[in-house]
């Protein structure tokens, strides 16, 4: 779902690919493969990778410059337009407008998905949940952690969310609206907590440190 | 009623377990097929949309929805979705499984 | 095709069960909330699951929900809301509501 990314082309003297399909040659793929049987699933990964290499759909290069990518996609991307928003309100306005424009202010790349901004504020909470699968804001945070994927977050997040909340250690008043997106279709969504007390002197790099993944989900708030 | 509900259709079906606090990080198997899946979707190839992969999961039905892993409930969806545009064929998947799956067992330990 | 329902319009969620892939939680089939934002148009995942790249775009909307009104046991604040994104077909003028 990275459509608007350009892979860099890779150029080796020996190709030592993941794939190499002559089995008189074979290389394990990964070390920590070695050692243990391959499951089920895994052979047909396996199989279906050097399939589409040897017909052409995909590269072992491309494989490669993809993976690296999303190794390279992390939740400091969310948390550095998080303490940019925190340190000017002017960006922060942009950036629940079009975070995709805001983004790209700072030359982050944020993707053919949209991605909504969803900014917590003294009287509102957002929290963020797919139930129908597992969408998540992945060009800001990387891939999901286990427990947004976990049937208990995806059953109860939405209907009991409170008491989701109050598992990771945060409780909210009932003064509080809390607003639970449920990421159905086309939209992916990032949450703009608040800034916390006691950050008057942080700068930005200080400040982005505070951000923590499940800040970003809902499921916490920053602590100073 | 509750047979007009699909499995994966999970959203506030009552749940007793906690949330899983403890996860586990991306063996390189499940990152290549997340790799796999985000190449066959991109602008280059067109070959898979999103909501073909959802249907493809959605399609293995409960039983194995609850059973497989994350990633296997992935690849599942790929490789159903690439024989059904006729990217490769069974015979030609089954071959390439029995020839990787001979590879380890030949291979020394 | 030009969006039917606008920001702040009640609106109804179709009570169907269609038995192929749609992105229309079952939990807030038959229930009432309130037009937040037109997301914009977009090709119907219903085709687009099965193959179909090229049907017309349809209007997306965010709906608000209030959580008592998903959930008869509902236990946290009366305030609590419920964001979805739902394809215009899903969607009618709540009951009572003036849609010309």
């Amino acid at each position: 779902m990275h459509d608007d990314h350009d892979h860099h082309e890779h150029h080796h003297d020996h190709d030592h690919g993941m794939y190499e399909v002559d089995p008189l040659h074979y290389h394990p793929p990964q070390p920590d493969l070695e050692d243990s049987k391959l499951t089920h699933h895994q052979i047909m990964q396996m199989a279906v990778a050097e399939l589409l290499i040897e017909k052409g759909v995909i590269t072992a290069d491309e494989l490669r410059a993809q993976i690296d990518f999303m190794d390279s996609i992390t939740p400091a991307r969310g948390a550095t337009l998080v303490a940019r928003a925190w340190t000017d309100p002017a960006f922060k306005e942009r950036l629940v407008a079009d975070s995709r424009k805001a983004g790209a202010e700072i030359d982050m790349e944020l993707g053919p998905i949209p991605i909504l901004v969803m900014e917590n504020t003294p009287t509102v909470h957002n929290l963020i949940v797919c139930t129908l699968c597992s969408c998540y804001p992945k060009m800001l945070l990387g891939t999901p952690p286990d427990w947004y994927k976990s049937r208990s977050y995806r059953r109860r997040a939405i209907s009991e969310p409170r008491k989701v909340l109050a598992e990771f250690g945060t409780t909210l008043s009932d003064d509080i609206e809390l607003r639970v997106h449920d990421s159905t279709a086309d939209m992916r969504y990032l949450v703009l907590p608040m800034r916390p007390e006691g950050t008057d002197g942080m700068d930005e790099a200080a400040l982005a440190r505070l951000v923590t993944r499940d800040c970003m989900v809902g499921v916490a708030v920053p602590q100073s | 009623m509750t047979d007009r509900r699909r499995h994966h259709d999970m959203g506030g079906v009552p749940e007793a377990d906690p949330i899983p606090q403890e996860g586990h990080t991306s063996e390189p198997w499940e990152k290549r097929v997340d790799a796999i899946k985000a190449l066959l979707s991109d602008n280059k190839r067109k070959l898979l949309t999103t909501d073909e992969m959802r249907r493809g999961i959605e399609d293995l039905g409960a039983d194995a929805y609850e059973r497989y892993s994350y990633y296997e409930r992935w690849i599942a969806s790929v490789t159903n979705n690439m024989l059904e545009k006729k990217v490769f064929t069974v015979d030609e998947l089954g071959r390439k499984m029995a020839e990787i799956e001979a590879r380890q067992d030949n291979k020394p330990l | 095709m030009s969006a039917r329902y606008k920001e702040g319009d009640s609106v109804r969620v179709r009570t169907a069960y269609p038995p192929g892939h749609c992105r229309t939680p079952f939990y807030c089939r038959g229930k009432s909330g309130v037009v937040v934002r037109h997301c914009g148009e977009f090709r119907n995942p219903e085709e687009l699951a099965y193959g179909a790249y090229e049907g017309p775009l349809t209007p997306m909307y965010r709906v608000r929900f209030e959580q008592k009104d998903l959930w008869p046991d509902y236990d946290g604040s009366a305030r609590d809301k419920c964001e979805i994104e739902i394809y215009e077909h899903w969607l009618v003028p709540a009951e009572g509501a003036d849609h010309a």
